[in-house]
């Protein structure tokens, strides 16, 4: 999830600067933006994310795998300074140490609410014979 | 109107369109169970069909993708080092809130102690 989230949002990136500033009274240019190389590899990268992420929310709280992808920011930075130059801050680092930190907090705790039922992670009853 | 106006006008319509899309697809996956559990006991296929013919899965990946396109507008307006942790970052305080009010979570002190963290964080990033 982090790898495929950090790559895709960097590969967009890439592709929309090249694109160029939108703007909104020329929103069809949005359509264009899609079909170039480097917005189309960030869809894909992202749409592989999407699946890992839907997979994640099948057995975690969404409050507890949200934050838990957010380590995906301190990779993206790097990824960021090195692959697209852009110029990371001292402040930046320091915001994307805080999120890091938040990410620790979280982790710490349990992944599932309980519910009234108990903590649902029983098997569900197998189809047909076993 | 700025281009600071447009960055944060399109980085509060991410928020509000991924935070309504992340509330319906966890509905959704809710409803659907552990997938894990779900492939080892029927199946890719049926788990394919569990999670895909889930209606509110759906509606909320429409949201997402209203949230996708206000991104790229984002994008275009401003760095991807401010954009994506701004947007994502306040998207999960708002989720926190949505998770507990519509998800009935437990967002306990741990989580919101994160919460703040992350808040803390997006300040500096954003500065």
């Amino acid at each position: 999830m982090v790898l495929f989230g950090a790559f895709g949002d960097v590969a967009l990136s890439r592709g929309m600067k090249s694109v160029g500033a939108l703007s909104l009274s020329q929103w069809t240019q949005v359509i264009h933006a899609i079909f170039t190389p480097w917005v189309g590899a960030g869809i894909i990268l992202l749409l592989a994310f999407f699946i890992a992420y839907l997979s994640a929310l099948s057995f975690a709280d969404l409050t507890y795998v949200l934050p838990a992808t957010a380590v995906g920011y301190i990779l993206m930075a790097v990824l960021a300074k090195f692959f697209l130059h852009e110029n990371i801050s001292p402040w930046r680092w320091a915001g994307i140490a805080l999120i890091a930190l938040g990410v620790g907090f979280v982790t710490a705790g349990p992944a599932k609410t309980a519910t009234a039922r108990g903590v649902q992670d029983h098997p569900p009853p197998r189809v047909g014979s076993a | 109107m700025t281009n600071w106006h447009y960055t944060w006008g399109s980085i509060l319509a991410v928020v509000v369109f991924s935070t309504a899309g992340d509330v319906l697809t966890s509905l959704a996956m809710k409803q659907s169970g552990d997938v894990g559990h779900l492939f080892h006991s029927n199946g890719l296929w049926a788990t394919v069909k569990a999670v895909v013919g889930n209606a509110t899965l759906w509606i909320g990946v429409a949201f997402m993708a209203m949230a996708f396109f206000a991104l790229l507008f984002a994008l275009s307006w401003s760095d991807v080092s401010l954009v994506a942790p701004a947007s994502a970052s306040l998207t999960f305080i708002a989720n926190a809130i949505a998770s507990k009010i519509f998800l009935r979570e437990q967002v306990d002190r741990q989580r919101w102690l994160a919460a703040i963290l992350v808040a803390a964080g997006v300040a500096l990033v954003a500065r």
